[in-house]
Parts: structure tokens; C-alpha cells; sequence
């Protein structure tokens, strides 16, 4: 067992963790904040998707003792006060999600995406988000929702 | 008293999903958040192998392991469950929800590890040692066919899971065969277009992998299972008959569900084996599916070969199709592998009409992963064959494709039009489909500009395709489940309606749509309105969401029960406003009398006394719940026209997307923005089947695409802007009109795509290129290899 000290949306916890623990499975079943999700075991699909210390990055690529000492904001973290994130408003507004299993882990690289461009171009909002699979929606309402998003900003 | 503002209509308008706020903020509960206390986790131990005899299994080690709680292999859980039923009238090998002696695909399950956590189940199944005999695999459809390398199954000779069924021209009821019809007609050809073409195989890939946590109590002696499915009601009545229970006795609930497609509909070994531990050992069990497993584990859909002959008058009319199936439904038919491939057969007269039909159907098992339904399911595969041979016919007679299809239409007052394969097509203006799509893509100035494109040099196509597929199903003489939905409808006490709907959505905004449907049909608020689904102790009745389903059936038996309900909440009103029912109007959450609008009850009101009637007036019941089955007559048959652009790069053979234009006429539409994205999601996965999409096994039956480093799934960056339009030609089979959307988009897509590839390459000499369209297959034709 190893100890790790993790800020998680802004309130820091302390576990006693194994060492192969995936940082995922530490925030889905000790945390139990199971909005990120996990769609495959070959860091393909993007479904786990929180912010390290600010950034987008796979939750499933990374042992939870790599992430002692960081700050994570998951998509449980990312509305502030009662006031959903101008990305989360975009989803509901522009029918970004369907099942909604993707859409964590999607909203949550697009929050990179637009902190690195905040005013992207189509291409530069697909490219942004090609590490995050979406089944249901062929992406179209996706890209919509994070240009509205970035509208609003 | 001041009136309200009269309550805008909802049906028909881009309302935002119900849905979304739990879903966009991780506050949505699926199968793998749900935990129990002391619940174990299961890990399935697999077969590497194809195709082989178990000699031996030693779970000693897994078994001594820290933390693991049993082991159990095919043996030992067949002492748990009889074999795994199926939901089509074709007989069916044995088949065992853990394999007991022999393994015929690579992840067949040959024990299960029940442990603490899911690391340490996994790492027990790892310590599980399989001696294997191994068998030779049997890989390729057509030689299994002739019983070649091997048979899996030693009760199908010849592989032959299902033998042959005949359909079409001639046929009659009991399969009797009469050729002279379609011999005629390609007698009287004069030209005829033959084509060997490969539907491939596809993974289903809901980003939401499988998952189950089962839990038995041993006190109430009653189960309740939570599942991944698109059918919580047909789970729960194999649950309860593999475990010896009663339907009363199980309760199934779909949580919120990760996409589905097709690939939830079928009752897993996982769902039965985590059932049957439950029960076995008294604690809660879950399993969740890793994503290499489902490639493995989960049904796979498409995979059927055809041969297809055109016969035609060289003005392009059509005289005959001949259409010779053979598909490859894997090592064991699942609940409805064995009727998908039959859907094909229904559809083989496309939008045309065309005189004399012989399609033919052979199913054979070999040692792959089993197929089942995904997207479109048979449709796609009809229309691809179809089209695909019109696109032919047009290229050998130098017509457009267009007037090709324009030639040979079904048209409008032909409906209800009966095909050659006896489907009774219920409305469609197939030429107005075409010509919305034609004007909508610009369809001659595209012309010219892949022409001038092709001056410079570059590799430009354009491809067109018709569908009509048939989705609301279905009467209940076509769906072994039966073919009905079911819904309930109930004003609550405070006048607030609940209702429940057997139509258990994953993903396709339920919970929104019905509850438009029944703000219009009540005049209240939306925000009233509650749809609950999922859920078997809730829901009392129903079937499930797949085929296109939801709305034409599922909207019709809510809309039915809101009617039902309707009605007698009119006779309260009548009773306390001292009027007749009939001068009554429902509107801004009121009941008022017409003509007097000051004169009127809210809902509380009525609900208040309809739950405590004193006096309770003559001929009612208490209470305001009424609940309705919805049996459609027919399905519905929505159909449309989809057009797309490609440019080949000629050094790399990489195919873009550079248009995809889609008309797609499913009747009445509830709410547009939904449909937008059922669509756009359809289109998806008819693209990625067109571009990047492919199962590939190698010749010893090993699966070489069992992740998503080896497949492709369409990102983002693979698409253009779809541009979407519409028609709307409603159906007489419910009284919604509604046909249903979401399959339409995988319909048209595939065969508009290969088309356009193929008028892309047309200068190499080109007639059909088979999916999928990689690029060194076009690399190769562009370089002078064969494709
Ligand atoms: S779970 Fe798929 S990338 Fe992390
Ligand atoms: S909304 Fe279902 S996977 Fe994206």
C-alpha cells in the first residue's frame, strides 16, 4: 500500500491506495465519484477523461500514486455554485450527448481545448476532441456544443 | 380570474432533453456505479483458441488465492443453468453460458472467478491453467458451408445453422419454389449485372461497455438484476426461467444505459452466470466488461456475403434481382442471430419495383464471435447489395444513378405496396426523396465541380443511394418477444402525471419525447411530466427499445394509456364542474368548460377528487391510472436518399469525406433536435463501416482486431458537417404517424460512400470496390494491384 495526498474538486483526500491502483478506480470506488467513466483498457476512447493540475488528461493511463500531490477537478467538480460550466450548458443546449456515457470525459477535454484556443475553428474543435470516442452522436452536436460554449466566453 | 397564456405546443419543437442535467454533471447512475454491500466481482476466464476440447482445468492456484471467493468452471455452472435459450423459431445447438467441453471462439468462457475486488478476480483467472486440444478452425463462411475444415457443431451438418430459406418471386407459404417468373425475366434481360459483395463484419462498440450486478436475496428468495440492456423485461423472463424463479420473483432494471445499437438487446452468459452465482452463494455479484473482452464477448453485427444478379432493359428498368445470402453468424445463434440475416431477405426489393425477386438465405456457424443485431440489422446489408447493383447498372449504361433509381420507384400511389418478399410497405414518396436530395446537395454543380477536380488530377467521386427500411416492429406475429409496447399513464394526487414505458431508452431522449407527447395531449407544463422506465417493479409491462421502436410503438401506447385516462379524468371534471364531458377542454393545466373559462378546475382539484370521490359519481372507479398495449397492424417503412462526396488521395489511397447530404422521411417527428442527432449518429456508423470499420480474424480463427489500437472507430476528424434535410410522409400504422429514426442514418450511408469511391476511381476501370474501403485496397487499384 502506498499513501497518497490528491485534491479532488477542491478537497483534499488521503488513502492508502495499491501501488498498480489506476487513478480511475481510486475516483470511481474510493472516492465514489463515478461520473468518469472508463470505455476501454488501451487509453483509446478518452470515457475517463479529468483535469491534472489544470489540463485535460486519461484517467485510465495513470496510477493513482502518479497523481499524489496534484489537483484534479472532475466533471462532478466542474459546476460552480449551482451555475453548470459554459461546456456543460453547451451539451444540454446543442444536444451534445445522447447516452451520455461519453460526454464526462468529452466535456472535460473540450475544457482544455478551450483554455488552449478559445475561439476555435471547426477543424481545430475535432482535432481537439479526436482522443474522446463518441458512439451516438457522429460528434456534429458535439462541435456545436463547444461553440457555444465558446461563444458564451 | 386572469387568464394564462395558452401553453405553446411542444410536439414538433426542438425541446432541450429532460436527461441531460444528471448526464452532464456525472450524476447519472450506470451498472458499473452501482454498489452493494459485501458484493463480489466477477472475471470470465476465456479461450484463447478458436476451436478446441477442454483436456483439462486447474483453478488450484486461483483458488488459494487471497481475497477469492470460488471459482467455477463450465462444469460446475452447468449444475447452475440449463442452456442459454434463444428468441427465434430455428433450432439451435446447445449452448452453454460457460463451455464444458469444447470451445468454438476465441473468448468463449470456460470458468469465472468470483473475488473481492476486480483486480484480484483477475488476476485468479490469469492463474487458471487450460489444457487444450486444439481443433482446426473453421474461418471462412463458404468452405464451412461444405462442412470444411471441420463441423463445430456435430447436429449441423455442413455448419448450416439455418439451410436454406427461399423468398421472393414464386415463393409460396410453405417454401415451395417456382423459378419461371424470375427465369423470365432474366431471359428477357439485356443486360445483367453480377457481383460477389461483402457486407463485413462489424463491432457494435457502445462506449459503455457490458455490465450486470445481480443480487438474490435469500430471505425474500427474490433476484434483482441490474444490466446493461435495451430490454429489461425480456431479461427478466430468462433470468427468471434459467434460475428457477418466477417472472414475479425477478426484477430487472436497466439503469442508465451507455448506447446499445443492437449489441444490449441479446440476454448474456454474464447476465445468467452473475444471476445464477448470486443465487448460488447468497452475496451481490457484478462483472463489468473490459473493452478488449467486448470485442470478444459481445455479439458482432453485419457479416453476410451476397451474391447479386441485376437483370435490366438497357433504359434501366429493372426485370429481376437475384439475391444469394450467406451469412456468418459465428460459433452459436444468440437470442435473435438467426432472424437478423432474415431482414435482408425482407428488404431485397429496395424502393423499385421490381417484378421478379429471388433471394435466398444460408446461415452458417463458424468459429467467431456470434452475431446479433446492430444498427440497421439485415436493412443495411439490403440496401447495400441493392444499391450497390443499381450503382453498377448505371455505370454500364452510362445513365446517372439518379434516373436509374428515378426509372424504377415505387410510386406514391402504389402504397400500401406488397414486395416480392412479402413486406407490405405502409407510405413513401421515394421520387421526392431523391429529388429533395438532389437540389439540397446541388447535385449537377457537384457534378462540374468533380469534374473540374478531376482536370487537375484529383481522384473526385460522387455517390448517391435510396433506402427503405422497416423499423416500428413490430406486430407480434413478426417479434417472438411480441411485438407491442407498453405504457401507463397516471395523474398523481397533486394533479402531477407519471407514466412508464416499456420502451427502456439508452440514449434516444425517452424521457423527453414522451413527455412532450404528453404535455400536448394533457395542455400542462412539461415540467409536470415524468416518464420512468427501466425499471421491471416499476414498469409493469413491456418489450424494449431496438428496431426503430420507441416512438411508433412505445409513443403509441403512452399516447393510448394518456387517452384512456383522459377520458375519465373528463367524468370527474364533468362531476364537479356540474358539465357535460364533452364541453370540457384541457389547456394551461386546467380543465375548463368551453366557452366559460372561468369556469374551470386544475388538476389538483380534479386528481384530489378522483382519489378521495365523495360522492364518487355513477360508473367509475376510483382514481386516475389507466395503462394501454399498443399491437401495431404493420411496421413502418421510413426511407430516404443519402449523397456523399469523396476525394482518394492518390499517393496514400486515404479516402475524405468531403459531403455527405441526407434526406431521411421518418414520418411525423416529435422533436426535431433529437432526430438531427439519432440521425447524425447513424450516419456515423454507416460511414465508419464504409471507411475504417472492419472484424478481421485470422485463418486459425484468432481475432486480430480486439482492441481499439487494431479497431477503428471514427473520431471526430473523420467526418465533414453532415447536412441534413427532410420530407415528411406520415404513417397510417399509429395514429402518431411517427415511423421511427434511429437506424435510418446507417441505411444510406454505406452504399453512397463505396459508390462514390468507386466514381472516384472510375478512370482505373473500376465497377465495385468491397468494403471496407482501406487505403491500400485503393492504393493498390490507383497503382495498378487488383482490389
Ligand atoms: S478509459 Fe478509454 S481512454 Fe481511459
Ligand atoms: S453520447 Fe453515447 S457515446 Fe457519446
Amino acid at each position: 500500500m502506498a499513501q497518497v495526498s490528491i485534491a479532488v474538486n477542491g478537497k483534499v483526500r488521503r488513502a492508502d491506495v495499491e501501488p498498480r491502483l489506476l487513478l480511475v478506480h481510486f475516483l470511481r470506488e474510493q472516492l465514489r465519484l463515478t461520473g468518469t467513466h472508463v470505455g476501454c483498457d488501451t487509453s483509446q476512447c478518452g470515457a475517463c477523461t479529468v483535469l491534472i493540475d489544470g489540463r485535460s488528461a486519461k484517467s485510465c493511463t495513470l496510477f493513482a500514486v502518479q497523481a499524489d500531490g496534484s489537483e484534479i477537478t472532475t466533471i462532478e467538480g466542474l459546476a460552480r455554485d449551482g451555475e453548470l460550466h459554459p461546456l456543460q450548458q453547451g451539451f444540454w443546449e446543442e444536444h451534445g450527448l445522447q447516452c451520455g456515457y461519453c460526454t464526462p470525459g468529452m466535456i472535460m477535454a473540450a475544457v482544455t481545448l478551450l483554455n488552449d484556443t478559445p475561439k476555435p475553428t471547426e477543424q481545430q474543435i475535432r482535432e481537439g476532441i479526436a482522443g474522446n470516442f463518441c458512439r451516438c452522436t457522429g460528434y456534429q452536436h458535439i462541435v456545436n456544443a463547444i461553440q457555444h460554449a465558446a461563444g458564451k466566453r | 380570474m386572469t387568464t394564462t397564456p395558452i401553453l405553446p405546443k411542444l410536439v414538433g419543437q426542438r425541446v432541450k432533453r429532460r436527461e441531460d442535467p444528471r448526464l452532464i454533471q456525472g450524476r447519472a447512475t450506470y451498472v458499473d456505479d452501482v454498489t452493494l454491500p459485501g458484493m463480489q466481482h466477477l472475471f470470465f476466464k476465456r479461450s484463447d483458441i478458436a476451436h478446441g476440447r477442454i483436456r483439462r482445468i486447474d483453478a488450484s492456484a486461483a483458488q488459494a488465492m487471497e481475497g477469492v471467493e470460488a471459482v467455477f468452471t463450465g462444469a460446475e455452472i452447468a449444475e447452475l443453468l440449463g442452456p442459454m435459450p434463444i428468441g427465434t423459431p430455428y433450432s439451435s445447438p446447445a449452448h452453454r453460458a460457460v463451455a464444458v467441453d469444447v470451445v468454438r471462439y476465441v473468448g468463449d468462457p470456460v470458468a469465472v472467478v468470483v473475488a473481492r475486488d476486480r483486480y484480484v478476480a483477475r488476476d485468479a483467472a490469469d492463474a487458471i491453467v487450460v489444457d487444450y486440444e486444439p481443433l482446426p478452425a473453421v474461418v471462412d463462411p463458404e468452405l464451412a458451408m461444405k462442412g470444411q475444415p471441420t463441423v463445430i457443431h456435430p447436429e449441423f451438418p455442413n455448419n448450416l445453422a439455418v439451410a436454406l430459406v427461399p423468398s421472393g418471386t414464386g415463393v409460396d407459404a410453405a417454401g415451395k419454389v417456382d423459378d419461371s417468373a424470375i427465369d423470365k425475366a432474366f431471359a428477357a434481360a439485356e443486360v445483367v449485372i453480377s457481383q460477389r459483395m461483402v457486407n463485413q463484419r462489424l463491432a457494435p462498440c457502445a462506449i459503455e461497455p457490458r455490465g450486470v450486478v445481480a443480487h438474490y436475496e435469500l430471505g425474500k428468495g427474490s433476484m434483482t438484476i441490474w444490466s446493461s440492456t435495451q430490454n429489461p423485461h425480456i431479461l427478466r423472463t430468462f433470468i427468471a426461467a434459467l434460475n428457477g424463479l418466477g417472472q414475479d420473483q425477478v426484477r430487472a432494471i436497466a439503469p442508465e444505459v451507455g448506447g446499445g445499437f443492437g449489441s444490449k438487446i441479446n440476454i448474456y452468459a454474464e447476465d445468467y452466470v452473475a444471476s445464477a452465482i448470486s443465487k448460488r452463494l447468497g452475496v451481490p455479484v457484478k462483472w463489468i466488461e473490459d473493452r478488449s473482452e467486448a470485442f470478444v464477448a459481445t455479439t458482432h453485427g453485419r457479416d453476410i456475403l451476397g451474391y447479386v444478379d441485376l437483370a435490366a432493359k438497357r433504359d434501366g428498368t429493372v426485370l429481376g434481382l437475384k439475391l444469394r445470402l450467406i451469412a456468418d453468424v459465428g460459433a452459436y445463434n444468440m437470442l435473435l442471430t438467426a432472424a437478423i440475416p432474415t431482414l435482408t431477405l425482407l428488404m431485397a426489393n429496395a424502393t423499385y419495383r421490381i417484378p421478379a425477386v429471388r433471394a435466398t438465405l444460408t446461415e452458417v456457424f463458424t468459429n467467431k464471435t456470434p452475431t446479433d443485431a446492430y444498427r440497421g440489422a439485415g436493412r443495411p446489408e439490403a440496401t447495400y447489395f441493392v444499391e450497390r447493383a443499381m450503382d453498377m447498372l448505371a455505370q454500364e449504361l452510362k445513365m446517372d444513378p439518379a434516373d436509374v433509381r428515378r426509372r424504377n420507384f415505387i410510386q406514391p400511389h402504389e402504397f400500401p405496396f406488397t414486395t416480392q418478399t412479402g413486406a407490405v410497405y405502409d407510405s413513401g414518396d421515394y421520387e421526392k426523396a431523391l429529388n429533395t436530395a438532389l437540389e439540397a446537395a446541388g447535385w449537377d454543380r457537384l457534378k462540374a465541380e468533380r469534374d473540374a477536380a478531376r482536370a487537375q488530377g484529383r481522384l473526385v467521386g460522387l455517390g448517391l443511394s435510396m433506402y427503405v427500411e422497416v423499423c416500428g416492429l413490430g406486430p407480434s406475429s413478426s417479434l417472438p418477444t411480441g411485438g407491442w409496447e407498453h405504457g401507463q399513464v397516471t395523474i398523481e394526487r397533486d394533479g402531477r402525471i407519471s407514466a412508464t414505458t416499456g420502451a427502456s431508452p439508452h440514449g434516444q431522449g425517452n424521457e423527453t419525447t414522451f413527455a412532450q407527447m404528453l404535455a400536448d395531449q394533457f395542455g400542462v407544463p412539461i415540467e409536470h411530466v415524468t416518464i420512468h422506465h427501466g425499471d421491471t417493479a416499476v414498469v409493469k409491462q413491456g418489450v424494449g427499445t431496438f428496431g426503430s421502436r420507441s416512438q411508433a410503438v412505445g409513443g403509441t401506447a403512452l399516447h393510448m394509456a394518456g387517452g384512456k385516462v383522459k377520458t375519465k379524468m373528463a367524468r370527474f371534471a364533468a362531476a364537479l364542474l356540474e358539465a357535460h364531458e364533452a364541453d370540457l377542454v384541457f389547456e394551461n393545466g386546467r380543465i375548463a368548460v368551453k366557452g366559460a373559462p372561468a369556469s374551470a378546475k386544475s388538476f389538483a382539484e380534479v386528481a384530489a377528487f378522483a382519489y378521495v370521490p365523495v360522492p364518487l359519481p355513477e360508473g367509475l372507479e376510483p382514481g386516475l391510472s389507466e395503462e394501454a398495449f399498443f399491437e401495431p397492424a404493420n411496421n413502418t417503412y421510413p426511407f430516404g436518399c443519402h449523397i456523399s462526396m469523396i476525394e482518394i488521395d492518390r499517393d496514400t489511397g486515404e479516402p475524405t469525406l468531403l459531403k455527405l447530404v441526407a434526406v431521411d422521411d421518418a414520418g411525423n417527428l416529435i422533436n426535431p433536435l433529437i432526430v438531427e442527432g439519432q440521425i447524425h449518429g447513424g450516419l456515423a456508423q454507416g460511414i465508419g463501416q464504409a471507411l475504417v470499420e472492419e472484424v478481421v480474424y485470422g485463418e486459425d480463427g484468432q481475432l486480430l482486431t480486439g482492441s481499439f489500437m487494431d479497431y477503428a472507430l471514427p473520431r471526430a476528424t473523420d467526418f465533414p458537417r453532415f447536412e441534413l434535410h427532410g420530407c415528411v410522409t406520415p404513417t397510417p400504422v399509429n395514429p402518431l404517424g411517427a415511423k421511427g429514426v434511429g437506424e435510418a442514418g446507417t441505411l444510406g450511408s454505406t452504399p453512397c460512400v463505396v459508390a462514390a469511391a468507386v466514381d472516384a476511381l472510375s478512370g482505373f476501370g473500376v465497377r465495385h470496390i468491397d468494403l471496407m474501403l482501406r487505403p491500400e485496397k485503393l492504393w493498390r487499384i490507383i497503382h495498378g494491384g487488383q482490389a
